[in-house]
């Protein structure tokens, strides 16, 4: 057992809060409560991007995190918000797999990543040794996330929990993407939140409803 | 494997083909020009069109010459593929089928200019362009010396082509036969794609010298001609893969059906050539099995549903079936015989499928070109509508009789040339060392001659009800003859008739380069001379066209003189005998329908008859009978289904719900994850 540094326990404090947050958001049904754990998520990626930044003394992560600080816990939060209010969804209707079933699956995933991650998880420097397996977990129970719902804005609230793992996996594995690539996907992420906002309210108007079983009715019939 | 004799030598100034490729882009221009004013019959039909013909016959000439050069000219084009540029080849069977596409499409096109009018479907200047576009890309297929041009120009002919089918295509019924045929060419062209696969023999590289010199294992040399076969047969029109030329034929306009009968097949046929003799070498004898069988299936099922058609255009495309057939007869029977060390009769079995490429091509361009004469003149297809057009179309009909003559095979025209020379070739069976075999293809032969006669029994109807007896409608009294432009054209099949079938010695002559480079010898030539074809040493066989038309003509000139010293009186014109009936009309004449019956009747387990009698005592009796092909029921319908029932269990998948879709993606990533951890 190795020592660890202050830094490096604060890390993996950081990235053990992200895990337990997604845990949170799985279980969690009351879609206004769900952005304010993505908001906390944003916050904690915040954290550990600072934290690494005083680090390694690499300048960009600060800006990194500036960016992370302002998107994903002031702007797209409160987009969200604002989109919940007006559409009038604060509940999701029951997950498709109950919630103590989604959480088994969850820890199997957990327990999957982990597995996956260890030969990265040897090469990798000493700051980030288990940062890699809770980045794939992350991701992935994201996109269970968005399996087991029905409502689509709890499924934008997982898409963009998603990309809070791809973000952390980036930044624990090598410090961080280059700058254009990290703006380029922050606009990805905030246009994508605009357009769906827009789709939001076609759907609505089209089927009286954010539900999404009513787009089944869309496939091709025989 | 390349057998090529020393004395066929590889040019280095690749002077014929750098023409050859200049007159395909002149096509290609002639076409583009033909967008400038897209509505203009004048500029498309008499300015366009005969300038297309011209550089056809620039193109015939051009090929000529290097057949009886007798040499091979290599180019490399800088486009294509990057690592494979265009790669063109010039060599005697390609020459062959040039001149044959550059002749027989130049008096198509002639017609053509004179044919097409405005209002008619697409706009002339869109069909001027597809039309040479058309006839480029079976230049390039002739030319193509790599799989990816060949594969590229073989789909441009088909598309091009597809887009001539479909020119009226407000109707349904076209566009139904338009998709059957693209549908059939793609089933082909995946065939040809799969055999190229096969025949590169895993060497990665795609030009047709690499595929010479791949060294293929029997089995895979044999899956490669299957598939070839399978292919080209699609395209050629080989039963069971016929079903598309009775449907898109009639639907084209003439001119294109004659092209697409007359020459998009027989690039068929090249393509079978080329594969089986050239690309894979020495072929086993018992590939030649199956062209064969197919062959000889495919020429007895085409004079039939020939006999009964009531569609003129119908009747001519399952009489192409019937011709393909005998094609194909002649390349299995080349391979069966090269395979067996006997090249002597291999080559006089494929100089007989050269020679009938090329009449079948004259022929059948001109009674396509005439039926659509007619169709101009009338607006009818339907047999049973028409009659006694030779008073009203002289000059059609008189040249549609000569095609007539020809395809039925009677001397001295030239259909019974090749004919006679494939019946020729059967006879020497007998010397093939593979016991049953020997004795089972002389069978075929006798296959043929009911081909052969069921041909002629097709064609006696078909001229006989069209243009002979009294019209049948009113409104055929006001039918015309053609124009100028499309005299020219269909003077110049029958006169392409007419040669080929009076000079053989000189055309087989001139085809001997193609036996040569394909199977190593030429045919000899037993007799001195010129006007009597003797092909088979030692056997007392021989035929001189130019003394049996000699010989013909003295007859009916004796005849008509001897008629005119002994027989002076008038000539009296009387009413027909009624046999104490009362009234004749024209609609008592013999119909389509009645003339077919005793086929349809001796071979009715070929056909699926659906026929409605009118009761004894019905006022207004109408009778119907539809032919339709068992091939449907038995081949086609149960393999649609298949495949729908393939692609309502593939459509599972498609759920609609989101959550769905979404485990689809999970799983997926979770699969390739797994992998790559495992590796």
């Amino acid at each position: 057992m190795t020592h660890l540094t202050l830094g490096q326990q604060l890390l993996d404090s950081c990235a053990a809060l992200l895990l337990l947050l997604s845990f949170a958001m799985l279980s969690q049904r009351r879609v206004v409560t769900l952005v304010n754990l993505y908001a906390m998520q944003g916050a904690v990626l915040t954290a550990a991007t600072l934290l690494l930044a005083w680090r390694t003394g690499e300048g960009h992560l600060y800006l990194s995190a500036a960016l992370t600080l302002g998107l994903k816990v002031a702007l797209l939060p409160w987009l969200l918000h604002r989109l919940i209010r007006r559409l009038g969804v604060y509940w999701d209707t029951e997950p498709l797999l109950n919630v103590s079933g989604t959480m088994l699956v969850g820890l199997v995933i957990v327990v999957f990543s982990f597995a996956l991650a260890q030969p990265i998880t040897l090469l990798a420097s000493t700051a980030t040794r288990s940062a890699v397996g809770i980045a794939v977990s992350v991701v992935l129970l994201a996109f269970l996330m968005m399996i087991t719902r029905r409502k689509a804005m709890s499924q934008v609230v997982g898409f963009l929990s998603m990309e809070n793992g791809v973000f952390f996996g980036a930044m624990s594995a090598s410090y961080g993407m280059p700058m254009v690539v990290e703006l380029g996907v922050a606009l990805d992420v905030l246009v994508g939140v605009l357009v769906l906002g827009v789709f939001f309210f076609q759907i609505r108007e089209r089927f009286e409803s954010l539900d999404l079983h009513h787009l089944e009715a869309l496939k091709e019939h025989e | 494997m390349m057998h090529l004799p020393v004395h066929l030598m590889i040019t280095l100034s690749p002077m014929l083909l750098v023409g050859c490729v200049a007159l395909l882009l002149g096509w290609t221009v002639i076409g583009l020009a033909g967008l400038l004013r897209p509505r203009s019959v004048v500029l498309a039909g008499r300015v366009l069109f005969p300038l297309g013909a011209l550089l056809g016959f620039a193109l015939a000439v051009l090929a000529g010459a290097s057949l009886l050069g007798g040499g091979i000219e290599r180019l490399v084009l800088p486009v294509g593929l990057p690592g494979l540029p265009a790669h063109l080849r010039l060599d005697p069977l390609s020459s062959v089928f040039l001149v044959l596409l550059g002749a027989v499409s130049g008096g198509i096109s002639l017609f053509a200019g004179g044919y097409f009018r405005a209002g008619e479907g697409a706009a002339p200047g869109l069909l001027c362009l597809q039309y040479h576009l058309f006839l480029a890309s079976m230049g390039l297929v002739l030319l193509a010396d790599d799989a990816y041009s060949f594969l590229v120009a073989w789909e441009a002919m088909a598309l091009s082509s597809y887009f001539l089918v479909t020119t009226q295509h407000r109707l349904a019924e076209i566009r139904r036969a338009g998709f059957l045929y693209l549908l059939m060419a793609h089933v082909g062209a995946i065939c040809l794609l799969l055999a190229f696969g096969v025949l590169q023999g895993g060497s990665g590289l795609f030009t047709f010298a690499a595929m010479r010199a791949a060294h293929l294992s029997a089995g895979w040399a044999a899956a490669a001609f299957l598939l070839a076969l399978l292919g080209f047969g699609a395209k050629a029109g080989l039963v069971p893969l016929h079903v598309w030329l009775p449907e898109a034929h009639p639907a084209a306009p003439s001119p294109v059906s004659a092209l697409m009968s007359g020459v998009m097949l027989k690039t068929a046929v090249y393509g079978v050539l080329r594969v089986g003799l050239d690309l894979l070498g020495h072929p086993v004898w018992w590939w030649g099995l199956a062209p064969l069988t197919l062959g000889l299936l495919t020429i007895v099922y085409g004079a039939l549903f020939a006999a009964v058609q009531t569609d003129m255009k119908r009747l001519l495309a399952y009489s192409s079936v019937e011709n393909i057939g005998i094609a194909f007869t002649g390349v299995g029977l080349t391979m069966v015989f090269a395979g067996s060390g006997m090249p002597a009769v291999a080559a006089l079995a494929l100089l007989a499928t050269l020679y009938h490429c090329l009449n079948h091509s004259f022929m059948k361009s001109l009674l396509f070109l005439g039926t659509g004469a007619v169709l101009h003149a009338t607006g009818e297809r339907n047999l049973g509508r028409l009659g006694g057009l030779i008073h009203r179309m002289p000059w059609v009909a008189w040249l549609t009789l000569i095609g007539t003559l020809a395809i039925a095979g009677l001397p001295p025209l030239n259909g019974f040339v090749s004919e006679w020379l494939l019946l020729q070739s059967f006879l020497f069976a007998d010397g093939l060392p593979h016991a049953l075999v020997n004795l089972l293809i002389p069978m075929g032969a006798a296959l043929v001659a009911l081909g052969a006669a069921l041909a002629g029994y097709v064609m006696v109807k078909f001229y006989g009800i069209i243009f002979l007896g009294q019209p049948r409608e009113a409104s055929l009294v006001h039918a015309h003859d053609c124009g100028w432009l499309e005299r020219i054209g269909l003077l110049w099949l029958a006169l392409g008739c007419v040669l080929l079938g009076l000079f053989p010695l000189q055309v087989i002559g001139a085809l001997g380069a193609v036996t040569t480079q394909l199977v190593g010898t030429v045919v000899p030539q037993a007799s001195p001379h010129w006007w009597l074809l003797a092909p088979v040493p030692g056997r007392p066989v021989s035929y001189g066209p130019v003394v049996f038309l000699t010989a013909t003509l003295a007859v009916v000139l004796m005849t008509a003189l001897i008629v005119r010293l002994t027989y002076r009186q008038r000539v009296r014109r009387v009413p027909a005998w009624d046999c104490g009936f009362g009234t004749l009309t024209a609609r008592m004449q013999d119909t389509a329908e009645g003339f077919g019956q005793p086929i349809r009747h001796i071979f009715q387990p070929f056909f699926e008859i659906e026929r409605e009698l009118p009761a004894p005592a019905d006022r207004t009796p109408r009778y119907r009978i539809a032919i339709a092909e068992r091939i449907w029921k038995l081949l086609y319908e149960p393999l649609a289904r298949a495949v729908e029932r393939l692609a309502n269990t593939a459509a599972r998948v498609q759920q609609g719900r989101i959550s769905t879709y979404l485990l689809y993606s999970f799983a997926t990533l979770l699969v390739l994850l797994a992998v790559a951890m495992a590796s």
